[in-house]
């Protein structure tokens, strides 16, 4: 599949829509009346100043939380609030700001646990490790290991995770996302505490998910080189609230924006 | 001379007669291997979903009793044939600590759920005298026979020959920790092979990452509780076999704490090797230097096995090395 253009984004369908969404933690409002849409095949970046409820969205959005107010409509369904298993099914996969893997299992295991929702054999064949299961089993190893190769962690596929340094953490657990072979992939900060290498690494693999396997990608970064680079459109958060959205070029020159960062008094 | 009856004078009988030393090792192997099993329920709980699951000990006792009295109720009902029975009440047995699993996981973790732990705790506790009041209530009070020869466990013993002189063992203790091994093996296996297995050991590393590929919590929480459940019911069966099936045997479980502190509350083979040495270390401690410091030793050893051991590894056995962050 080839990466939509610019013009077809624009006039694309939408795959993802959140309307009027707020979230408060008793006090705190985490995100107050935001609304957005993603397109079917872009990257859509999500950025602003730290606290500004950037991860809270994407919890949202997977259904980790249910916001007090608003609509989420995905793939046509308009829902009060997401539920995780129901998002997961539906293909909406993530990763997490502080990586979240499975700290004691190898990075093949990993990957394998990605593939939860796809595998179906009975319990019954499961452990006996025979006939359908092992044959599922073995299906499913084919393409944790066409992920390896993609992500070139070959050498580490034995490991326990926890022992990996943190850079190859993040593309492990890029790599259990994408083994959901997702219709909308969240990333939270997946280059934070990256060195300049790694995060040419991760940007190569990001741009080439979007053009090979046409992922629909949502993006939370604060590198906004990266930003510029990678996204099709961006949305801009502030203090829970949505202050611009559009271009990365028409993002860039936004007043607000440019407050925003600069920590201009409200 | 104290010295000398503590640390010289056991030792010195152990090489004088070490058939009998073999006896105790054997009888604290066989303890061992039981407390594991209880730890084992324990741990596989706490895993999965950091639950202190206080009625684990009540688990094995109310598995046990609810074997016999449904064997009981079949007899009644007419089935003449012991070994019918006996088997007809395993397989329902089974059936009920499945609907306990299910009944936990509905009515008592998922409601509770991002509770604090000690909520859990206490809902816990709840649970055990819940199964103690239906327990009684259902299959009466009065202690019960396990029926061990109806499934076709072996009594008797066998004497074996060496060491100079005669070691006698039980041959439903043999049955035991044959038994106890395939389980353990097959839970190993299925754990590390199968898919459920995996799903399994990822909700013990992370909930929210399990959440976001889509492994269904509610799922797992009765697996493990079905899984540790049945691990309690043939504690219940092995341990019932060698005394009786009553209430009291609930006592076991607190002999199963000292096994979770050396064990580690997350390690399976913490459990098992935790459960072998407080069972050795009980058996000699109370055969070889039991006169020296009272009888009833028995009961307190076990802890202090444990803290000994936790002066030199505060992890317990096979925790990894906690490094505290400054
Ligand atoms: N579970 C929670 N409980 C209470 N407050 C929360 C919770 N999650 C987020 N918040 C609060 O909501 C606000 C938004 O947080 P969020 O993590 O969404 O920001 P962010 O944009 O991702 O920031 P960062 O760039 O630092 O990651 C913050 O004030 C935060 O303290
Ligand atoms: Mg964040």
């Amino acid at each position: 599949m080839r990466a939509p253009s610019v013009a077809e984004i624009a006039a694309g369908d939408v795959l993802l829509a959140v309307e009027g969404v707020s979230l408060a933690f008793g006090g705190v409002k985490a995100v107050s009346d935001v609304s957005f849409d993603i397109r079917k095949g872009e990257i859509r970046a999500i950025i602003g100043p730290n606290g500004a409820g950037k991860t809270s969205m994407l919890n949202v959005i997977n259904g980790f939380y249910h916001p007090q107010a608003g609509r989420i409509t995905f793939k046509g369904k308009t829902r009060r609030a997401m539920r995780p298993h129901a998002a997961a099914a539906g293909g909406i996969a993530r990763t997490f700001q502080n990586v979240a893997l499975f700290k004691s299992m190898t990075t093949l295991d990993n990957i394998m646990a990605g593939r939860s929702l796809k595998m179906h054999k009975s319990f019954f064949w499961q452990i006996f490790r025979h006939g359908p299961a092992l044959s599922e089993e073995i299906e499913h190893r084919k393409t944790a290991e066409e992920i390896i190769d993609f992500l070139e962690i070959e050498h580490i596929r034995r490991i326990p995770v926890g022992k990996l340094p943190y850079g190859l953490q993040k593309r492990v657990e890029l790599g259990r996302a994408l083994a959901m072979e997702p219709d909308l992939l969240l990333l939270d900060e997946p280059m934070a505490g990256m060195n300049l290498e790694e995060k040419e690494d991760m940007s190569r693999y990001i741009l080439s998910m979007n053009n090979y396997y046409g992922t629909t990608i949502a993006l939370i970064e604060h590198d906004m080189g990266v930003v510029m680079d990678l996204s099709d459109r961006v949305v801009v958060l502030d203090y829970g609230r949505k202050i611009a959205d559009g271009t990365p070029d028409e993002v860039k020159k936004n007043k607000a924006v440019i407050d925003a960062y600069l920590g201009v008094a409200h | 001379m104290l010295l000398y009856k503590i640390f010289i004078d056991p030792f010195v009988q152990m090489g004088a007669s070490p058939d009998l030393f073999v006896q105790t090792l054997w009888e604290g192997l066989v303890a061992g291997v039981l407390y594991a099993l209880i730890a084992l329920g324990f741990v596989l709980i706490f895993k999965a979903s950091g639950v202190f699951n206080f009625a684990q000990g009540i688990m094995v006792v109310f598995g046990a009793l609810t074997l016999v009295g449904i064997y009981e109720i079949l007899v009644r009902w007419g089935i003449s044939q012991e070994n019918v029975a006996a088997f007809l009440a395993l397989g329902l047995t089974i059936g009920v600590m499945f609907l306990l699993a299910f009944a936990v996981e509905r009515i008592v973790l998922k409601p509770l759920v991002n509770q604090p732990d000690i909520i859990l705790f206490m809902a816990t506790f709840g649970l055990t005298y819940f199964l103690i009041g239906f327990g009684e209530y259902v299959f009466g009070g009065s202690s019960k026979v396990m029926i061990a020869d109806q499934l076709y466990l072996p009594k008797g013993f066998i004497d074996l020959k060496i060491l100079g002189g005669v070691v006698s063992l039980q041959k439903i203790d043999i049955a035991a920790a044959v038994i106890a091994s395939i389980m353990v093996t097959g839970l190993a296996l299925f754990f590390s092979k199968t898919r459920i297995g995996r799903a399994l050991r990822a909700v013990a590393d992370s909930h929210k990452a399990a959440l976001s590929v889509g492994i269904s919590l509610d799922q797992i929480w009765v697996i493990v509780w079905f899984a540790s459940g049945l691990v309690a019911l043939v504690t219940g069966i092995m341990w019932g076999a060698r005394s009786e099936v009553s209430f009291a045997l609930e006592v076991i479980a607190l002999r199963a704490l000292p096994v979770l502190i050396l064990g580690g509350f997350t390690s399976i083979p913490g459990a098992i090797v935790g459960g072998l040495i407080i069972g050795i270390g009980e058996k000699l401690g109370d055969f070889y230097w039991g006169a020296l410091l009272g009888r009833g030793i028995e009961s307190w050893l076990a802890y202090f096995i444990a803290l000994v051991f936790l002066l030199f590894r505060p992890q317990g056995l096979f925790g990894e090395k906690i490094i505290e962050r400054v």
